[in-house]
């Protein structure tokens, strides 16, 4: 059977599975809407959480940028994972405890003001749309190159099945689909890496294959890391091994971000809502960070493993013997070629190739190569390769069967879909829950409640595609706000409010402002403005760790100054600081 | 009841910083300010530093997370605050 059908047939029968188990976990309550009816099990949680957070870009980006980047990729490995250690022991137990459906619903309480609540529902919103703009991308480029169909519309199919399984199940639906896509995920991910494992080094487990040596080809009997440092050290890269493409400050400011960005994310932080108890959630986030760490660990491993597929099947070949997977690529836009010597053999050096992203003049070269229209630099680089098609093109370049192909494809899909589910939510519980049920109608009887919950998801599913489907081009920019703005607002104020009963309504209104403002300032400055990095040379990914501090000190400093909080405040933080009576998650 | 509950608290605030400490000195510590000198320790194919910043890191985290959750069980029950 052809890679299409297997394609079809995979991504049929997941889809199906999805909109089984949303149908048959449909929601009548707003506490089944909001926290899955506060009953799903620590293990459940734990694969529901990994689906949650695990998005289009760890499956798909993730090793393509380690792979690239080496080291210094470890940014990211660290940075995704240690947020997970920040959570279980400063987070998870105690919002358990203090069991409302949102983040801004514990801010908001905790600091007695609604102006803390807005602040909070403004950020939860704008981190969520951000974040899912970018999966329902993914699940376009997927669609795009597995199923042959324009991009636009594999996003509407997406728009189509997530609006389906989030509306009509909310929490409780997304958590039974988000188990279900966790499995898919997963197993499309390590099967790959296990052939492909086995294939250069002899051994199935990735994570010891590549610190192992590479079985064939001209560098038989070496280390593969040692031969990437020497390949990379030859085309003119920093050694893959070593550090040196950031400063160490700088690497140490991103993964610090990232791992404070990580811990205060809405979309994972209610996920420790949906658990019966103070207990599980404790156990559940073990359990999220296993099964997060099981992809975490490979790819590192795969990504060596295509670095080294990848110089060793094209650079320095003939355009015209190029295998078939370079070819498909380059049809779809991700992969460019320009023989700036003329000699008609691909060479892959350090540098760029030309100029920004490629733009095809729609004319093709003497061997059939696809021309650019870009200036050329004076790099000897030749080749421009996306850093996201490595993951989905690893199967190919490593000539695995088909069906293994396709399941990458319903992985990419698996992980793109379960995420922004998790955002959609946030985004709905926002609105319908902390907006309209708090502060405008507090009358609101469940009917009304669920259905405005249900309409949200359906506006936040249209907003999203929207984005999906005309990408704005600053996507990739704002990333780095998403995490950069949950370090700088949510994670010092709940931390603050949680260890110390002394902070107030004002130090947390300050801090968390001075936190935004300064962060938001510093990147926009940056990525929009196009002025330096003014701060110790500090990049806007990791300027999130300067604002949580600045947070830090305001909050600590003004709260220090002003009036104690009420005596219930400082009786409800005591109160969330032992487990005993959790029960269930309440909405008053 | 309330003494109890004060060195409840603080037994679970020192165990805590305990497992931080160690969650720093994995990944910050032997993942990026000491990479280079652990790199000149070889495991196998793998540079040491280099290891802890793309493997070795990672499993401590998940070992960090369970032995607390072991840990503070067991608290629970000694200071009678358990579910």
């Amino acid at each position: 059977m052809s890679i299409l059908t297997w394609t079809y047939i995979m991504v049929g029968a997941t889809f199906s599975l999805y909109i089984f188990i949303a149908w048959i976990s449909r929601v009548r309550d707003t506490k089944g809407f909001y926290v899955a009816g506060g009953g799903v099990p620590p293990l459940a949680n734990g694969m529901a959480t990994a689906a949650d957070w695990m998005s289009a870009a760890s499956f798909i980006s993730m090793a393509g940028l380690i792979s690239f980047l080496g080291y210094t990729g470890s940014i990211y490995l660290m940075g995704w994972t240690g947020g997970y250690v920040l959570l279980a022991l400063l987070l998870a137990p105690y919002l358990r405890k203090f069991g409302k459906y949102t983040v801004p619903d514990f801010v908001g309480d905790r600091y007695y003001s609604d102006i803390a609540r807005v602040v909070a529902l403004i950020c939860a919103i704008f981190v969520s749309l951000t974040y899912v703009c970018g999966q329902m991308r993914g699940v376009g480029i997927v669609f795009s190159r597995f199923l042959e169909v324009p991009v636009n519309t594999g996003v509407l199919i997406g728009m189509a099945i997530v609006f389906f399984y989030a509306g009509l199940g909310g929490m409780k639906g997304i958590t039974w689909t988000q188990v279900a896509q966790y499995t898919v995920l997963i197993i499309a991910y390590i099967i790959p890496a296990v052939f492909i494992s086995m294939k250069i080094t002899g051994t199935p487990i990735p994570q010891i294959g590549f610190g192992s040596h590479i079985q064939q080809g001209q560098y038989a009997g070496q280390f593969l890391l040692d031969t990437l440092d020497k390949l990379n050290h030859d085309l003119g890269f920093t050694a893959y091994t070593q550090p040196g493409a950031k400063s160490m400050l700088d690497v140490f400011c991103i993964t610090f971000a990232l791992m404070v960005g990580t811990a205060g994310l809405p979309h994972v932080i209610i996920r420790f809502y949906t658990v019966p108890s103070v207990r599980a959630a404790r156990l559940s986030a073990g359990y999220a960070l296993l099964f997060i760490a099981i992809l975490y660990t490979t790819a590192p491993a795969v990504a060596a493993f295509a670095r080294y597929n990848m110089i060793d099947t094209i650079n320095n070949k003939p355009y015209a013997e190029a295998p078939s997977w370079f070819k498909n690529w380059e049809k779809t836009g991700l992969i460019a070629w320009v023989d700036k010597n003329n000699d008609g053999i691909i060479q892959y050096r350090a540098g760029k190739a030309f100029k920004g992203k490629p733009k095809f003049s729609g004319k093709t070269g003497p061997l059939g190569q696809k021309l650019v229209t870009n200036p050329l630099t004076k790099s000897p680089n030749e080749l421009y390769v996306d850093r996201d098609i490595m993951v989905l093109a690893n199967p190919e370049i490593a000539n695995l069967p088909a069906w293994v192909i396709a399941l990458v494809a319903a992985g990419g899909l698996a992980a793109a879909l379960s995420t922004a589910s998790g955002l959609l939510l946030v985004i709905a519980s926002s609105i319908a829950h902390d907006l309209y049920y708090r502060m405008i109608n507090r009358k609101a009887t469940e009917k009304q409640r669920l259905l405005v919950g249900r309409i949200m998801i359906g506006l936040a599913v249209c907003i999203a595609g929207y984005f999906g489907i005309n990408p704005p081009g600053f996507v990739a920019q704002v990333v780095a706000f998403a995490f950069g703005l949950a370090a700088s607002s949510f994670f010092p104020i709940i931390v603050l409010g949680i260890f110390s009963a002394r902070t107030n309504r004002e130090g947390a209104i300050c801090g968390m402002l001075a936190g935004i403002i300064f962060t938001a300032a510093y990147i926009i400055n940056i990525k929009f403005l196009g002025g330096k990095p003014w701060f110790l040379g500090i990049s806007a990914e990791g300027i999130g760790t300067v604002g949580m501090v600045l947070n830090f000190i305001v909050t600590i400093l003004v709260s220090s100054f002003t009036k104690a909080p009420p005596k219930e405040i400082q009786e409800l933080v005591q109160s969330i600081r032992t487990p005993r009576g959790a029960g269930a998650a309440v909405d008053h | 009841m309330e003494k109890n509950l004060k060195e409840y608290w603080s037994k679970n605030v020192t165990f805590m910083s305990v497992l931080l400490v160690i969650w720093a000195v994995v990944s910050y510590g032997c993942g990026i300010l000491f990479v280079d000198s652990l790199n000149a320790i070889r495991v196998g194919g793998f540079p040491l530093g280099f290891w802890f910043a793309q493997q070795g890191a990672i499993y401590v985290f998940v070992c960090l997370i369970f032995i607390y959750y072991i840990y503070m069980q067991k608290l629970d029950r000694e200071y009678d605050v358990h579910e």
